[in-house]
């Protein structure tokens, strides 16, 4: 372009103007841009309306194939809501249910509990880490994780999903557990063989069980007693 | 004023001779941030064909009522309305690809290449041949990224579309599905790919008969 001139001195004259080019008055200007904003608006909500219902139904399907992984296929399960310090089954019905954290509660087929199912999210190596793992507070056993998301180094970090073995050792250990490295295993209860190169995300998922326990733990006893 | 081009070449340039990413050098973020796998590398090239073709469509039917100077901010407009479609009509089909995705669904609006698109065709010419155009660089971008996804996947997995190819044997190379991995598959590409028109020019050029008596009198 001819147009171009160097910056600073130069930069207040008037602009050139382009061949055939025509002044536009600014409130067509603001038109073209409003309107096109709203149409953009429309279309938005639009294609939103028409695939939430996928996406939420995806994410209830993932929850609950997550739920019934890590309590080994429950019979069936209550939901139960954190609210003011306590597990309820039904929340009052002032509260939006939805916006509650859930704990749920599997059952075998002849009626006996299996254990809770809790999510739980921290930071990892490079994002948050969400996982779900199943408790059984009457042993104080973890029965299982999952991993519901994280964004961990491929090919390291990303063992903590991909590692069957790392995965496997969270089938039945003591809380809180403590991560070992492998070498230094004592065969204790509560100890969780972490992966070698992958320190911190494994650490992370430790640490989101066990804070959770910890949070979480007195409410969960307190609704079995309840409950017996 | 661009060259004229027929129609036949509105399409095709795009493909090859004028590639997005390996010759324009365009779009280089999401072709190295994304194609650790194939299905990523996939799903990103078709999100981005997406976004091109419906943004050069409507670029290319209002360009006589978008005012030249907000014409960036409603291109920008424009292909910002398409990505948040196209990122939410990704969750609902394939979910899982998503989420390997992230941030670079929505990454996709500053892909020079879309806005570069319009500026230089959709903006100037009828609808028929912007769709033509947009395409040929759609293809263009797709092959690309499944050059570069492949080339990834296979030696960092050990495996191409998550079918193991490799065998148990193969220990994976980690570094190509991590970010240093992106950046030295993008460069040997590029190498051979230079390597390979150089010597084509040369031959041509040692076809001509003349050519070799001119170079050696210079």
């Amino acid at each position: 372009m001819s147009g171009e001139s160097t910056p600073g001195a130069g930069s207040r004259r008037e602009l050139p103007v382009m061949s055939g080019h025509i002044e536009v008055p600014s409130w067509r200007l603001l038109l073209t841009l409003g309107i096109a904003g709203a149409l953009a608006g429309l279309l938005i909500v639009f294609v939103y309306q028409a695939t939430q219902p996928r996406i939420q139904a995806y994410k209830a399907l993932q929850l609950r194939l997550a739920v019934s992984e890590v309590l080994a296929s429950p019979a069936r399960w209550d939901t139960l809501y954190v609210h003011d310090g306590a597990l309820v089954l039904t929340p009052p019905a002032d509260v939006d249910a939805g916006s509650l954290e859930m704990v749920f509660l599997g059952y075998r087929e002849d009626g006996s509990r299996v254990g809770y199912a809790i999510q739980g999210a921290e930071a990892g190596f490079q994002d948050i880490i969400e996982l779900i793992f199943g408790y059984n507070a009457e042993t104080n056993t973890v029965l299982g994780m999952k991993v519901l998301a994280n964004k961990e180094t491929p090919g390291l970090g990303d063992k903590i999903v991909k590692d069957s073995a790392f995965v496997a050792e969270f089938a039945g250990p003591e809380t809180p557990l403590t991560g070992v490295k492998s070498t230094r295993a004592t065969g204790a209860a509560n100890e969780v063989d972490m992966i070698t190169g992958a320190t911190i995300s494994s650490r992370a998922v430790i640490n989101i069980i066990n804070h959770q326990l910890e949070r979480l733990g007195p409410m969960l006893n307190a609704y079995l007693q309840e409950a017996n | 004023m661009p060259k004229q081009t027929t129609p036949s070449q509105d399409l095709t340039r795009g493909i090859w001779r004028e590639n997005p990413v390996l010759i324009q050098m365009l779009g280089l973020c999401p072709a190295l941030a994304v194609t650790n796998t194939v299905v990523n590398s996939l799903a990103m090239g078709l999100a981005t064909f997406f976004v091109l073709f419906c943004s050069s469509l409507l670029v290319a039917a209002f360009k006589k009522v978008i005012p030249h100077e907000v014409r960036i901010t409603t291109y920008i407009l424009i292909i910002a309305t398409f990505v948040t479609i196209a990122d939410m009509l990704l969750e609902a089909i394939v979910p899982e690809v998503h989420k390997a995705l992230g941030a670079f669904i929505a990454l996709i609006v500053v892909n020079c290449m879309i806005l570069g698109r319009q500026e230089a065709f959709s903006s100037k010419n009828t609808v028929p041949r912007a769709l033509l155009d947009a395409t040929g660089t759609g293809i263009g971008f797709i092959i690309a990224l499944f050059l570069m996804g492949g080339v990834r996947e296979v030696l960092g997995y050990g495996s191409f579309l998550g079918f193991p190819i490799l065998g148990a044997n193969y220990e994976p190379w980690i570094v190509f599905i991590l970010p240093p991995g992106g950046f030295l598959t993008i460069g040997f590409i590029l190498l051979a790919l230079n390597w390979w028109e150089r010597r084509k020019a040369e031959r041509s050029k040692s076809d001509v008969p003349g050519a070799v008596a001119v170079e050696r009198a210079a």
